[in-house]
């Protein structure tokens, strides 16, 4: 859909190598203590460097085997750090270009707003507070953000959203708030600052893109959780087999139980929790969309109910004719041609709408009225427009205007007439009269119009098991004739503000999380009550404050790509951690032969997969444990394909592809390493 | 196997699950807080006994509250058996004259019958006065299974209801559990084992005259009674060291099949009750039907190792069409033998009807595994439900996440906190059996009670911590398990496996009960259809068992691979 900007190549050759460099910072066990599965392979890791140094100094023991056990334990830690590091680099060249409009920027800070002689005097951007009041000038640049106090001005807001055409600001109403870093192409305001240095739009957004704020969101926690308690449960295992072996007369070296305890806990997963979170704000900021909480993306997965206005998002806003509807003794071609003369002089969107679908469907051309034609306008005051010509009076317009126009009263009308203004009023639509002459022609049907497409993806939301509410102010008859039409699975119509939040707080009370977007002041209690508020860049300040996401393109519809992402943020963490877990079966069946066989040769029947060497298994098991880390960074930052199917669907795909795909794939992997690995000779 | 075989392990389950149904439908109406209306003299009866031991059966408790009622309860359970068994010498209904019991086979066997292990170091018969029998251990037998039903209650509301604190009132769980439910059962149940033929006298001994015309002394007591609930509530502590072997306790092929299905009946009906008090019935059948699959696949697995035998006895000319009857009792056959061990172990009861020890190594595996695999199948009374409860959220946390929202079961979030508990509970059977089973492999105190070298006294070892901490306490009998070591190893083993594991998965109820219940919509993972029971099973194989593969590759595995290969130990 408005996928604007354009993204980075996956393995974009900079971000890859600014990538490697961070990969080996992020060693740093301050920082990986986070992380507490990568943190103990980096541990053991360590600690199989030491022995493999004492066994190459002290001689005896098998240096060459526990050296490369080291080295690719410290690879399974750089690709885990690797991976966090290429997520976040994608983020920092947007940030970079984001920083560049923020730097010295020039403030004209009025000495005192109340004196009407407006003098001001030049400060830092820096150096401004919460509450200056600051004039912005045709070309300047403004310098925080703020509420416009004064004045009217066209702003190129390109810094921000990408879109270089320049949007209206004015004083009061919902298109108050400016942002810090765009620019005022004409005109002058006067702006009141609303944020504090440091925590401008701009700088929060840069914060975001770089990840620099990121803490772990909820669902991450608690995956953090399982993963550091499955990490312990194998460590438990792993040294109990020390004493166990013992008893049954096998030495299990340390670095062989290393090898196992690395090849069981889930380091798959643990090292790409961080980047599948960071890969998806991206993709959101992508989408010209900025969460100010990783919690909301979350959320947006989970939402159940949609609450979208209609007007914008459903329909096109304008009501169009969509058919006539003539009298007995008219044909239709009449009465459409009659139509499109008396609305060539309608410039408003329903008057250009009749033009259009009389030239449109009926293939009629400009008429000819011959010489002066008296034109009669649309007037809001009348509701009637037409054209005076050749002995012709043609008006269209409201029913009860044309009538009094024509003088017959509704009752002596043609029932045909009284039928079709009845069929379209019922219909949720408006009717228009035509008349010629003072004769009665027909009715046109002005109808809200669906948008294309809108229907089929409601039916998708709804078989993902997302109902989606229609919110508008029309009464409730044309509220319902449009639900219908465009399948949304229920409405409230001529609703307030009050309204939107008395029905969040319901559902929510009935266990349903809620998304609504909104632009207006009067919108920000239900956008703060709602658990994703997305709020339109050309809102007001205080819309944009309430809500946690905010669109910069101002497009309603894209709330449903936003429960798209984090839909397939959470499944790609899921997808994930299934296959981590589901490799640890193959993994046994190569290092558990492998460790009791000087004991036990009998239980070279477990060694399924007929791996070379008991050396060879292990190595290749854990050099299978480090690739496959590398093997599945693009699916962590690219997600795993979502389909609008109901999760039933969603749930058999993924175990199939994840699930069983995890037990399957890792035999094939090990055994090709160990192919090699013999061939080789490395073990 | 035999046709026959498979058909007399088929009726059981059939009648265990004809009669599941039912119970469970009677529990849920029994537990249900708004069934007071029609269970009028249910209230009457229990009133009285509110009354007297000053309970408002209205005030419903919060987790913390429950879970202490339940210590203080267990703890005051404890003190007074340790006592009874201490002292039993002086007290009356002691015809053989038994001894005190020693403080570590005391603390031990109090533990024991308090956490519905029933682990038994010593030999019924030769140990215990009919005083401690009846009102010391058959009481525990009661009140351990009575409070196993309670917890699973209590969690089961944390699922039913909505943005509340509380969930049930112990005493009142309690009360209906043990009048309501066991004790009616154990009535009928030991009407029909003395039927059947088992004994139930106050007479301690009778002397017969063999044949050869030498006295033979009969150990007697009070069998059908204790017989009864120790089925029932999945106890499994004999009146003999022989347990179910024995004619006395089990006298033939009718009153085993009868054992088998009192093991599973009311575990069985647990989870159906639950689906109907959270009010998804369907949910209830998944998480049986995934109990099931595991349970019926153990049954078969050890069936065919024990009717394949064993190829070393083969090759010494032996009959192999009998399979394997070494330590199984003719009356009862193959399969039924099998399915007492399946089931006994799937089950938590811990009741024999053959010696473990003497299974083949790969039918020998099938009952450690399954104890390890956390008492699930359908587990404890109560005990299994609140496992299996456990394992659905861990698969509902892994997979759930495949369908793009954040995990929820039935309608519950599970969030940090749920999950830091659950985890909590899990590590507590890797680290108590791993950890005493390798701190004993190393302590030549501890390996002076093996029976047998190589890797099968490691399999010892490992099921008498299997045993102990999932609170089973059938055993590889060979071990000898009544040395100070290995009674307070056991001890604290069973104590960690019920208090340790149920304390957490309380504190979790208390979090969901807290929650809103979420309306389940096309986009919420559905927990009671096939594809959840196949994630589920798979769950349960592999985190629950993957942990223990590698102990177990050391003990039965090798075993049954140098078996095949000709040797023995």
């Amino acid at each position: 859909m408005s996928k604007k900007a354009s993204a980075p190549h996956l393995f974009d050759g900079k971000i890859v190598a600014a990538a490697s460099v961070d990969a080996f910072r992020k060693l740093d066990p301050r920082h990986l203590m986070h992380n507490p599965v990568i943190f103990v392979t980096e541990v053991v890791a360590a600690l199989v460097t030491f022995l493999w140094a004492r066994e190459l100094m002290n001689g005896g023991g098998a240096p060459f085997f526990s050296g490369q056990i080291a080295i690719w334990l410290w690879f399974t830690v750089l690709f885990a750090t690797f991976a966090e590091a290429v997520a976040e680099g994608r983020g920092k060249a947007q940030a970079a270009s984001l920083r560049a409009t923020r730097s010295d920027t020039h403030a004209k800070r009025y000495l005192d707003p109340t004196d009407p002689k407006g003098l001001y005097s030049g400060v830092n951007a820096l150096d401004l507070r919460v509450g200056d009041v600051v004039l912005v000038e045709a070309g300047d640049i403004i310098p925080s953000d703020g509420e416009i106090i004064e004045g009217v001005a066209s702003v190129n807001e390109s810094a921000v959203t990408g879109e270089s055409a320049p949007v209206i600001r004015e004083a009061g109403g919902d298109r108050s708030a400016v942002t810090g870093g765009t620019t005022v192409l004409s005109d002058w305001l006067k702006v009141r600052v609303t944020a504090a240095p440091g925590s401008t739009f701009i700088d929060r957004m840069i914060a975001l893109v770089e990840g620099a704020e990121r803490q772990k969101t909820p669902n991450e926690l608690a995956l953090s959780i399982l993963l550091a308690g499955m990490t312990l449960i194998f460590l438990i295992a792993v040294v109990t087999l020390w004493g166990l072996a013992g008893y049954s007369g096998t030495f299990v070296s340390v670095v062989v139980l290393v090898a196992l305890l690395v090849t069981l806990i889930p380091t798959t997963i643990g090292g790409l929790l961080s980047a599948i979170g960071i890969a998806g704000m991206d993709r959101l900021i992508r989408f010209n969309v900025i969460a100010t909480s990783g919690r909301s993306v979350e959320a947006a997965g989970d939402v159940d109910t949609l609450l979208l206005d209609k007007t914008g998002t459903i329909t096109f806003g304008n009501r169009m004719a969509t058919e006539f509807l003539s009298v007995a003794d008219v044909a239709e071609e009449e009465l459409a041609a009659a139509a499109l003369s008396a609305s060539l002089a309608d410039e408003t969107p329903e008057g250009r709408s009749i033009v259009a679908l009389a030239k449109g469907e009926y293939g009629l051309a400009d008429p000819d009225f011959g010489a002066q034609p008296t034109i009669v306008p649309f007037a809001a005051q009348t509701r009637i427009s037409g054209v005076d010509a050749a002995g012709r009076s043609i008006r269209k317009g409201a029913i009860d205007s044309i009538l009094r126009h024509v003088g017959v009263p509704l009752e002596r009308t043609p029932p045909e007439f009284r039928r079709a203004v009845d069929g379209v009023a019922s219909s949720g639509g408006t009717p228009l009269a035509v008349a010629e002459n003072g004769r009665l022609l027909g009715v046109i049907h002005l109808k809200d119009v669906v948008k294309p497409g809108i229907k089929e993806r409601f039916a998708a939301l709804r078989a993902m098991g997302i109902r989606t509410v229609m919110v508008t102010g029309d009464n409730p008859v044309t509220a319902a004739a449009i639900a219908s039409e465009a399948g949304v699975d229920d409405f409230l119509a001529e609703a307030t503000p009050e309204d939107k939040l008395t029905y969040i707080r319901k559902e929510q009370t009935g266990g349903r999380l809620i998304a609504m977007c909104g632009d207006g002041t009067n919108d920000a209690p239900a956008l703060a009550q709602a658990d994703v508020g997305v709020s339109m860049q050309t809102g007001t300040q205080a819309a944009r404050e309430a809500g946690n996401m905010v669109d910069l393109d101002s497009n309603p519809t894209k709330l449903i790509e936003i429960v798209e992402i984090g839909k397939q943020l959470l499944m790609t963490r899921g997808s994930l951690t299934t296959f981590s877990i589901a490799n640890d079966v193959a993994k046994y069946f190569a290092i558990l032969p492998a460790l009791f066989i000087a004991t036990y040769p009998q239980l070279g029947a477990l060694n399924v997969m007929r791996l070379a060497s008991p050396q060879s298994a292990i190595l290749s098991a854990v050099i299978f444990n480090a690739l496959i880390i590398v093997a599945l960074i693009p699916l962590a930052l690219k997600g795993v394909a979502y389909r609008p199917v109901g999760a039933a669907a969603l749930l058999r795909r993924n175990l199939l592809v994840y699930g069983v795909g995890g037990l399957v794939l890792p035999f094939i992997g090990i055994k090709a390493i160990d192919l090699v690995v013999a061939a080789l000779h490395l073990a | 196997m035999t046709f026959i075989g498979l058909a007399q392990i088929a009726l059981v389950f059939v009648l265990a699950l004809a009669a599941a149904v039912p119970l469970g439908r009677y529990m849920a109406a029994l537990f249900s807080s708004d069934a007071a209306g029609d269970a009028s003299l249910v209230r009457r009866i229990e009133g009285g006994l509110y009354r007297l031991a000053g309970v408002d059966p209205a005030r419903e408790q919060g987790w913390l509250a429950y879970t202490l009622s339940m210590l203080v309860f267990s703890g005051f359970g404890f003190a007074s058996l340790y006592v009874i068994l201490r002292v039993q010498a002086l007290l009356p209904w002691n015809p053989q004259g038994f001894d005190n019991l020693s403080p570590d086979l005391a603390f031990n066997t109090a533990i024991s019958f308090l956490t519905n292990t029933n682990w038994q170091a010593y030999s019924g018969e030769t140990t215990m006065s009919h005083f401690s029998q009846m009102v010391g251990l058959a009481v525990h037998n009661f009140l351990s299974a009575a409070t196993g039903i309670a917890l699973a209650l209590a969690i089961t509301r944390a699922f039913a209801r909505s943005n509340v604190a509380t969930l049930g009132n112990f005493w009142v769980d309690m009360v209906r559990t043990t009048l309501f439910l066991l004790l009616p059962l154990s009535f009928a149940l030991a009407f029909a084992f003395v039927a059947l033929g088992v004994p139930q006298t106050m007479v301690g001994f009778v002397d017969a005259a063999t044949l050869e015309g030498a006295k033979q002394t009969l150990a007697l007591g009070p069998m059908a009674s204790q017989e009864a609930i120790k089925q029932l509530g999945t106890n499994g502590g004999g009146f003999f060291n022989a347990n179910s072997t024995h004619p006395f306790e089990n006298p033939g092929a009718l009153s085993n099949a009868l054992q088998i299905w009192a093991m599973l009946v009311v575990s069985t009906a647990l989870p159906i009750a639950f689906g109907r008090m959270v009010g998804l019935p369907r949910q209830g059948y998944a998480l049986l039907a995934a109990m099931g699959v595991l349970l019926i696949a153990a049954v078969l697995v050890v069936y065919g190792a024990e009717a394949s035998g064993n190829p070393l006895l083969t090759q010494l000319g032996l009959d192999p069409s009998q399979g394997n009857m070494e330590g199984k009792e003719v009356r009862f056959g193959q399969a039924m033998s099998a399915m007492f061990v399946a089931v006994t172990t799937g089950l938590s009861c811990g009741a024999v009807n053959a010696m473990h020890d003497a299974l083949t190594p790969l039918g020998g595996f099938v009952p450690m595994f399954l104890i390890q695999l956390g008492e699930v199948l359908p587990g404890g009374v109560g005990s299994g439900l609140y496992g299996m409860i456990v394992f659905a959220i861990l698969a509902v946390f892994v997979a759930g996440l495949m369908v793009g929202r954040t995990p929820e079961f039935m309608g519950k979030k599970i969030e940090a906190r749920e999950m830091k508990l659950v985890m909590l509970a899990v590590l507590i059977l890797p680290l108590v059996i791993l950890g005493f089973s390798a701190v004993s492999a190393m302590l030549p105190a501890a390996l002076a009670s093996l029976a047998n070298a190589g890797p099968h006294g490691l399999s010892e070892l490992l099921y008498a911590y299997s045993s102990a901490a999932g609170n089973n306490g059938s055993a590889f009998a060979s071990l000898n398990a009544n040395t100070p070591w290995f009674n307070v190893t056991t001890g604290i083993s069973m104590a960690l496996g019920r208090f340790g594991y149920v304390v957490p998965v309380m504190a979790m109820a208390g979090s969901l009960a807290g929650k809103t219940r979420a309306p389940a919509s096309a986009g919420t993972f559905p927990t009671d259809g096939p594809l959840f029971i196949g994630l589920l099973v798979g769950v349960i194989l592999i985190l629950g068992g993957l942990q223990f593969f590698p102990a177990l590759a050391l003990g039965p595995i090798v075993e049954h691979v140098l078996m095949l290969a000709g040797k023995t130990f």
